[in-house]
């Protein structure tokens, strides 16, 4: 009685392999980020020990630890966040929350755009003119960080704004109408709401600034310092720039330096990463529609 | 002809030549008449009719919509709503109970506390009279009262559209507007929140936007028709009802002939 048809079969058929086809390019997608890990666990766990974390690298670089690396890296990743989260979070507010659409709006999305596709080379050079040289920071963690956070601006702005724009309208109009004005329905509806979809832009800030090199070459990054900085006014070494070093630069590292370097780079944007994920668990546990 | 009480109360809110549009297009026009105190002033009409936009107007939403603008003149309470010093007092002073109930993301108490929050009231114990008492109005405080700290989005649709009755009664508002409150309520539910408003009534003054004829029929001291953006009649419910009409577009309306 509920014979399929010819057709039924043929369509059921091509529903698998298109299902079959996706599945493939998904695992796809993995299998370079499973290699990496698999390659950096290997390889650089035979140099990862608390000496290698806490010490700093002796003999040229071709030993001991990268513990001024790490930290630099920690002060980079932090000054940046410090930059562009509030300048990022506030433009992204304005811009969902107040502005109106017409030219000036559109002027400003349009660059943002144009923001997220400058090269970091040229964001490098943008900060050796603007922070280093014209504001006279000199070569420092302070201009370092500037550069990066100008850089992922645009990242930090647009997952902002969708955050936002998934806030049901109906819960800012029924706001307006209980003569809530536009910040006090932001402060207590719109941001408590939207807060788990504008930590995801800033987990994807910190990766991207955790592991940028260009843009902190010229700016603030040394390739050896025997000391940690002691204020955003000193340079920094950093970990990526550590690795470009190592593996580019220095005669004679035993070959399984750079992996471990990498293995802790890595480590050190995958916990920032995690924390930041539980937190949106626990927040999306609390999620009230 | 019967001398209604209502008639001899005070203006509340007086309409005068009021035309409403969005982006240069008019969706309402020569808007006239007054809502007098302590009476239910329904407004029916089929959709699209302008109901909705005149509903805006009095609360000055146009102000957070660039598009919309209105020409004429509204006073409320003997002023003009244009010139009111402070739009978010004028709001606090109207309360509005949308198609949907909208529960705001947070517990039952805290959507009743929301706007006496926002206007400075910060003890607990306020907070706690003001809460009883506008669920109590409302008729939801025996259902909730254990319940308080839950999410108002986890009730049911009948006991949120009362939560946002009872957040629209948290400021003591003198007006109470109310468009289609029961689109999305069960039967039962809507007498219960019918008998609540014919309460109300004794208190405050309330516009009643329904296309539910019978509901206006049953609720309503005075109405209007609004058709394809304009007032077709104002006149007492009751006459209106027993045939007294002027235009032949109401009385089929009212009578059920209409698209």
């Amino acid at each position: 009685m509920f014979e399929a048809s010819e057709l039924n079969i043929r369509n059921r058929k091509v529903q698998r392999l298109f299902r079959i086809l996706f599945l493939l390019m998904t695992l796809l997608l993995i299998l370079p980020v499973a290699i990496i890990l698999a390659i950096l666990t290997w390889k650089g766990s035979s140099v990862i020990n608390l000496s290698f974390l806490f010490t700093s690298p002796t003999e040229g670089m071709t030993a001991g630890g990268i513990f001024p690396a790490l930290i630099g890296t920690i002060w980079l990743v932090s000054v940046a966040l410090l930059f562009s989260v509030p300048l990022g979070v506030a433009a992204a507010v304005y811009l969902s929350e107040y502005a109106r659409d017409n030219w000036f709006t559109r002027t400003i999305n349009l660059a943002i755009i144009n923001l997220a596709g400058v090269p970091s080379i040229v964001h490098a050079l943008f900060g050796v003119g603007a922070f280093v040289l014209f504001f006279k920071f000199g070569t420092c963690i302070l201009a370092a960080s500037l550069t990066l956070g100008i850089m992922t601006l645009p990242v930090v702005i647009v997952s902002t704004w969708n955050a936002l724009q998934a806030v049901p309208m109906a819960f800012r109009e029924a706001c307006w109408n209980m003569g809530a004005t536009k910040w006090q329905t932001i402060r207590r509806i719109v941001l408590p709401n939207s807060i788990s979809g504008i930590l995801t832009g800033i987990i994807l800030m910190v990766s991207q600034t955790a592991g940028e090199t260009a843009p902190i070459m010229f700016t603030g990054a040394a390739f050896f310092l025997p000391h940690l900085p002691h204020s955003v006014f000193d340079q920094t070494m950093a970990l990526s720039l550590h690795l470009f070093v190592l593996a580019t630069q220095v005669p004679g590292v035993p070959e399984d330096l750079p992996y471990g370097v990498a293995f802790v780079l890595i480590a050190l944007v995958m916990v920032m990463n995690s924390l930041s994920i539980a937190f949106r668990v626990y927040l999306r546990g609390k999620k009230k529609w | 002809m019967v001398s209604l009480p209502h008639s001899v109360n005070p203006v509340k809110l007086a309409v005068d030549d009021v035309a409403v549009s969005y982006s240069g297009k008019t969706v309402l026009k020569g808007v006239t008449f007054d809502i007098h105190e302590h009476e239910i002033f329904g407004i029916i009409g089929p959709a699209n009719s302008g109901k909705t936009s005149f509903l805006k107007t009095l609360n000055r939403m146009d102000i957070f919509n660039p598009a919309m603008s209105f020409t004429g003149r509204i006073s409320f309470s003997g002023q003009d709503i244009r010139t009111w010093r402070n739009v978010y007092s004028l709001r606090s002073r109207i309360g509005v109970v949308f198609p949907l109930p909208v529960g705001l993301p947070l517990t039952v108490y805290e959507n009743v506390a929301f706007a006496p929050r926002l206007a400075g009231v910060s003890r607990k114990e306020d907070l706690d009279i003001i809460v009883e008492r506008c669920l109590a109005r409302a008729a939801l405080w025996d259902e909730v009262k254990d319940r308080l700290e839950t999410l108002g989005s986890l009730l049911s649709g009948g006991q949120q559209q009362r939560l946002t009755i009872a957040r629209a009664l948290s400021q003591d508002p003198e007006l109470l507007m109310l468009d289609e409150f029961s689109i999305a309520v069960d039967p039962v539910t809507t007498m219960r929140i019918e008998d609540v408003l014919k309460d109300l009534k004794k208190e405050i003054t309330i516009v009643l936007v329904t296309n539910l004829v019978q509901q206006a029929r049953r609720l309503a001291d005075r109405m209007a028709l609004f058709l394809d953006g304009e007032v077709v009649e104002v006149g007492v419910t009751e006459e209106m009802f027993a045939g007294h009409v002027k235009d032949q577009r109401t009385k089929d309306y009212l009578d059920g002939r209409f698209g």
